[in-house]
């Protein structure tokens, strides 16, 4: 029986007067009954609008039927075929702007909360399947894979399950990527990416940490040491700043360091070694998922107020409408229109403040955006004592200058000739951000499975 | 993986250890660093390569205990591991070229020049080392210098071993003296490193340094190691850790380099504590 309700089942949340000063995940997921009635809301349409929106293809109707019929291993036995990361996805995917956007019951009401039940499926399976992961049948050809964050892992998962012995080459001591040292333990816990990381060991994929390629080995020596196929998913991983005066005050952090510091490092916890500055009044300038992130753990390390400075309006931020929400629940202001022009110091070289003005939008410029222009006379003084630079990342150079003929293009992105993400190298892909510049989690899964696809096409006929 | 194959203490506060690290070992040059982790909990920290030996697959790191982690660091013995140890980081020195190079070290500072005035000597580079220290029990790496330099200068800032005096003046006395330098080579304490540069400018010698700041990833990813080297930010562990000493600002560096000195001290007190409690 169809549930005709326009509104999708709420999420379970933690309280955000209590959310705001842990670490614990926010959203709770949801109950088996909330997953049957939601799956309810699907029409199951023939034509399937909403698997056209989702970038690794996953059969939605087929998965969500499983749902109503309560088969919950089922539905994710459906997802497992097109996704290696479902847990992953289930929370940070932008479903909104993805099959949620194209699922017919958006129409008139709300979308099926398509992301939720994926998250909800991928729990369930986590929590209650005990079948060990099998060793795929081996086809005895060897792929090198540079990065362990969700392109890298999605295209090793992908040749794993083709047969093919993968080695995933990571630079920092744990694997994951972003997954690990980007996005918070309250949006993603770090078990959960640590569980999808034990079930790609357990199909035979190596993981090899602490292994930095172009320093330690080469692209050409990997090649030379018996792998077939090379795959680049390095990431974005370069900061940018804004080149203001004050920049390199003590307190200002790149929203990288910030993160990194909190999340890969655990500085939040008691025990770690690393430390973090415990601020009173942290501003973080941007507008993205990232500056969400980084406001929304100040705000847990114990600040007092915490600050998004954001020069657009708030119509114009990147940010998912949701992380938006969630950060301002938690009580993070919000100074839109208004952009940075100097960090001001105290004398013993620590943040006393931001000098900023305030801005308008005047035409469109070739984002689409409506331009932001100051506002003459318009300067003031934010108070604050730490200040996060999330204002985006460029490509790491290291792989570019350490490999022979492989091109990119002018802001040090990887050139690929297709959606297969052939390099100009034969048998060199690469995909994510490496390519693109900073974007999400699920593009570069989807980069990295199509990349696993031409790579197993490659050698096939090799 | 990552065993402690030797552990030798080269004065009180500072240890030489060799750690098994083939890979690495196999690349590593000269200035380039490397960075590890402890245990678990540790924190990243980066240490410039004293030494390689690519047939025994060895990095050799020294370190002087100023911190919690360096506290555990040498807390540990031979055959005991390390959690984490990643590089060989960063560019190496440009030492090819260069015929005749000062090469001057504080400190344990000491331990990062010693590599590159080996590597110049068997380039065949004539090489001046100037070595200070603070009193004659904390002189390492004397006779190592000694079997790759033409000249070695050692100072103590009381005079108990060598001259009397600080490096900048040795590095005066020798270019008063007629001596001239392609390059030099300063390493160590931000403040030694700058005054070295005040006076090379003065004579116009192009003049190198090695910064360590801090730093989390050492792939270029935090950040946090940036400096100002000729009004540009640049990120040390992947544009340096070397830089053309006469643009970097060291006013900035070296306030940037105190930023957890608070955290710092009590998370040692805390290491040492913890330490006297095991003994007991």
């Amino acid at each position: 029986m169809a549930n005709m309700s326009l509104k999708k089942n709420e999420m379970p949340v933690q309280d955000p007067s209590v959310r705001r000063r842990n670490f614990e995940e926010v959203a709770l997921g949801y109950t088996p009954e909330q997953a049957v009635d939601e799956a309810n809301r699907c029409l199951n349409c023939k034509n399937k609008p909403c698997v056209g929106g989702c970038p690794v293809a996953i059969d939605i109707p087929a998965f969500i039927a499983k749902i109503k019929e309560q088969d919950f291993e089922g539905a994710y036995q459906i997802i497992h075929k097109s996704s290696s990361l479902p847990a992953v996805c289930g929370r940070v995917c932008p479903q909104e702007t993805q099959c949620e956007s194209k699922c017919v019951r958006g129409i008139k009401g709300e979308p099926v909360a398509i992301g939720r039940l994926e998250r909800f499926v991928a729990d369930w399976h986590m929590e209650h399947n005990k079948e060990e992961v099998k060793v795929p049948e081996q086809n005895g050809h060897r792929v090198a894979v540079i990065g362990a964050g969700p392109a890298g892992l999605t295209c090793a998962g992908d040749l794993a399950k083709r047969g093919y012995k993968v080695s995933v080459f990571e630079a920092l001591h744990t694997a994951g990527g972003v997954l690990v040292y980007g996005i918070p333990q309250f949006r993603l816990p770090k078990e959960i990416v640590g569980k999808e990381i034990d079930n790609l060991k357990a199909m035979g994929v190596d993981i090899e940490t602490n292994m930095v390629i172009g320093r330690i080995e080469s692209i050409d020596e990997l090649f030379d040491q018996g792998f077939e196929a090379v795959f680049i998913g390095t990431g974005a991983g370069l900061p940018r700043f804004m080149n203001i005066p004050g920049e390199n005050l003590k307190g200002v952090y790149s929203a990288n360091e910030f993160l990194t510091r909190v999340n890969l490092m655990k500085a939040y916890k008691e025990g770690s070694d690393t430390p973090i500055q415990h601020a009173r009044h942290v501003a973080v300038v941007g507008g993205g998922n990232v500056a969400m992130d980084a406001a929304r753990c100040a705000m847990r390390l114990g600040a007092e107020k915490v600050s998004i400075v954001y020069r657009r309006s708030e119509k114009e931020m990147p940010a998912r409408l949701e992380e938006v929400e969630h950060a301002k629940e938690e009580g993070i202001d919000f100074h839109v229109l208004t952009n940075p022009v100097e960090i001001l110091g105290d004398d013993k070289g620590f943040v006393a403040g931001m000098k900023c003005v305030k801005m308008e939008l005047g035409e469109p410029d070739e984002s689409g955006r409506r331009r932001p222009v100051e506002v003459p006379g318009s300067e003031f003084t934010l108070d604050c004592d730490c200040v996060v630079m999330s204002i985006g990342t460029s490509p790491n150079p290291l792989i570019k200058n350490t490999t022979k003929n492989l091109e990119v293009n002018r802001h040090g992105c990887i050139v690929t000739k297709d959606d297969s993400g052939l390099t100009s190298r034969e048998g060199v892909y690469a995909g994510g951000d490496a390519v693109t510049g900073a974007a999400t989690v699920i593009l570069a899964m989807g980069a990295g499975k199509s990349a696993a696809q031409a790579i197993d096409e490659y050698l096939q006929s090799k | 993986m990552y065993r402690i194959l030797k552990k030798k203490s080269l004065n009180p506060t500072v240890t030489l250890m060799e750690i098994e690290a083939p890979l690495v070992a196999k690349k590593a040059e000269p200035g380039q660093f490397i960075i590890l982790r402890v245990d678990e909990n540790g924190e990243r920290i980066p240490l410039t390569v004293a030494d390689y030996d690519r047939e025994k697959g060895t990095i050799t790191i020294i370190f002087q205990i100023v911190g919690a982690t360096t506290e555990k660091l040498n807390h540990l013995n031979e055959g005991d591991c390390l959690h984490d140890f990643v590089g060989p980081l960063g560019v190496a020195s440009h030492v090819e070229g260069l015929k005749k190079v000062a090469v001057v070290g504080g400190g344990v500072g000491c331990a990062i020049a010693y590599p590159i005035a080996k590597k110049l000597h068997q380039l065949g580079a004539t090489v001046h080392s100037i070595v200070g220290f603070r009193n004659k029990d904390l002189v390492i790496l004397e006779d190592e210098f000694n079997a790759v330099s033409d000249k070695l200068c050692i100072r103590t800032d009381d005079g108990s071993y060598g001259d009397k005096g600080v490096v900048t003046d040795a590095l005066k006395a020798l270019i008063d003296a007629g001596e001239q330098y392609d390059e030099v080579i300063a390493i160590g304490p931000l403040i030694m490193m700058k005054f070295v540069c005040k006076l090379t400018k003065e004579y116009g010698i192009k003049t190198v340094v090695s910064m360590n700041p801090i730093m989390i990833d050492g792939t270029g990813m935090c950040g946090g190691c940036r400096l100002t080297v000729g009004g540009e930010t640049k990120f040390a562990c992947v544009d340096g850790p070397d830089f053309d000493g006469h643009l970097v600002d060291f006013d900035e560096a070296m306030e940037r380099a105190s930023m957890y000195r608070d955290f710092e001290r009590h998370q040692y007190e805390d290491t040492c504590n913890l330490f006297k409690k095991e003994v007991k």
